[in-house]
């Protein structure tokens, strides 16, 4: 096994789980949404380690930057800093203990961290990386996979973010009003 | 927001220099880590950092809610209509190597087409959102059906 | 050495039972995002961790390097990511106009006024 890159990943996801743990337990609400943006830019740094640089590239820039200025705005819009006491803490409680067991239970048959013969590696993953070069002919595996072998899958993703804020629009915008009010200054 | 002058001069500083990076990842994303995604937000947090420092309203006038929505579309359209030219060339539906001379050729060109396509419309749609966000007024909404108002 | 090679598994599961757990307790709208947010990052370290190859390198094909991690979950997540972020912030628009409507975004307030309404 790869021993220094597991240690500093595994230092990671400790940081990762006590940030979450944190945010459960805070009741401000402004301190939990800036705990999202530290805990966003934790797991791009676990991205990193795990060797998904694309990944981590996009995990920093919309986790630790954009998710974190709505979630902020969304605050100051509604004006509520803080949030009451949970409901039912304990049926919650329960109901994540017998989950979270048997997702560990079921952890048991995963391949090992970082096994090559893992059944993930063995089959089309394998004739991207061989074949890509020769047939797409860039060197970013990631980047000929998303926009040629799966260009279908991207095409939907980018339809779906166009939806998405759409429906923001909908919700939010529309008033053409606001556009010529002299009391927004800020 | 007068007197932050720091944040002011630092912002002026940084954005050309984020737009920049933006414009690097997503033309240099074949070759190192990168791309439309990348790029789109990278491209929208200049814009939105602008916004934050400048007021909303300033940034509204850089790139007026007109624009950003229709390039935002234009994104969309971009990446459909390669696969419509790959199929008036004789291809498939996004099949990129009929679109030049050699089949990596069309490959090149296809993935830099759609990689712009996809940063045109992640880079609008996260500006425009953040102009929905800032813009949003409770009373232009309000119509008279609030519970505690009746 | 064997039972080490599973701790990203069950970080993962505790990761994604606190988000569970928000987003089951908290009566708070906002939070209840956040706890969605928090649950999604950990699906997100699950798929990485599997496509992790150890020795292996960044998948940007290098002259030379033979090993490589594999290149599918990093396509799957990276669009999963900006997708997941649009999908936030319609929920967040959601909750804003919810606030507008009821003057509330206390799940147990929330259903109270729509029982009073009834």
């Amino acid at each position: 096994m790869d021993i220094g890159s597991f240690l500093i990943n595994a230092i990671l996801l400790v940081f990762l789980a006590a940030t979450a743990i944190a945010v459960a337990r805070l009741q401000n609400l402004f301190a939990g949404a800036m705990l999202f943006g530290i805990y966003s830019l934790l797991s791009a740094g676990v991205f990193v380690v795990l060797d998904a640089v694309d990944v981590a590239f996009t995990e920093a820039a919309v986790g630790a930057g954009i998710a974190t200025i709505l979630m902020l705005s969304t605050i100051a819009l509604t004006g509520i800093k803080h949030e009451s006491i949970p409901i039912r803490p304990l049926r919650s409680l329960l109901l994540v203990a017998v989950v979270g067991a048997a997702l560990i239970y079921g952890t048991f048959d995963m391949p090992r961290f970082g096994d090559a013969e893992a059944p993930a590696h063995q089959h089309v993953a394998l004739r991207y990386l061989q074949q890509s070069g020769d047939e797409i002919g860039i060197p970013n595996v990631v980047t000929s996979v998303l926009a040629s072998y799966r260009g279908y899958d991207t095409l939907g993703e980018v339809a779906v973010i166009f939806t998405a804020g759409i429906g923001v629009l909908c919700l939010l915008g529309g008033s053409r009003r606001r556009r010529t009010d002299p009391a927004d200054k800020s | 927001m007068r007197h932050h002058l720091v944040l002011r001069v630092i912002a002026k500083l940084l954005i050309p220099l984020i737009l920049l990076f933006a414009l690097y990842v997503q033309f240099h994303g074949d070759f190192g880590p990168g791309g439309g995604f990348q790029a789109g937000v990278i491209f929208g947090s200049a814009f939105i950092l602008y916004g934050l420092i400048f007021g909303a309203n300033t940034a509204r006038r850089v790139a007026t809610p007109e624009v950003v929505r229709v390039l935002a579309a234009c994104g969309v359209l971009l990446y459909a209509g390669v696969g419509v030219v790959a199929i008036l060339r004789g291809g498939n539906y996004l099949q990129y190597r009929v679109l030049a001379a050699t089949a990596t050729g069309g490959e090149h060109l296809g993935i830099f087409l759609i990689e712009f396509g996809v940063g045109l419309t992640v880079a609008m749609i996260m500006i425009g959102l953040f102009y929905c966000f800032t813009g949003y007024r409770p009373s232009d909404h309000n119509n008279g059906t609030h519970p505690h108002d009746a | 050495m064997q039972a080490f090679g599973l701790f990203n598994y069950w970080v993962v599961v505790l990761l994604m039972m606190t988000g569970l757990y928000i987003v089951t307790a908290s009566p708070n709208l906002i939070k209840k995002i956040i706890g969605l947010n928090i649950f999604q990052t950990s699906v997100f370290i699950l798929y990485i961790t599997i496509g992790k190859v150890s020795f292996g390198t960044a998948p940007i094909l290098v002259d030379g390097v033979s090993r490589y991690s594999n290149p599918l979950p990093h396509v799957l997540i990276l669009t999963a990511i900006v997708v997941g972020v649009a999908t936030t912030a319609l929920g967040l628009a959601l909750v804003v106009r919810i606030h507008s409507a009821y003057g509330s975004i206390n799940e147990s307030e929330l259903q109270n006024e729509d029982a009073a309404d009834s």
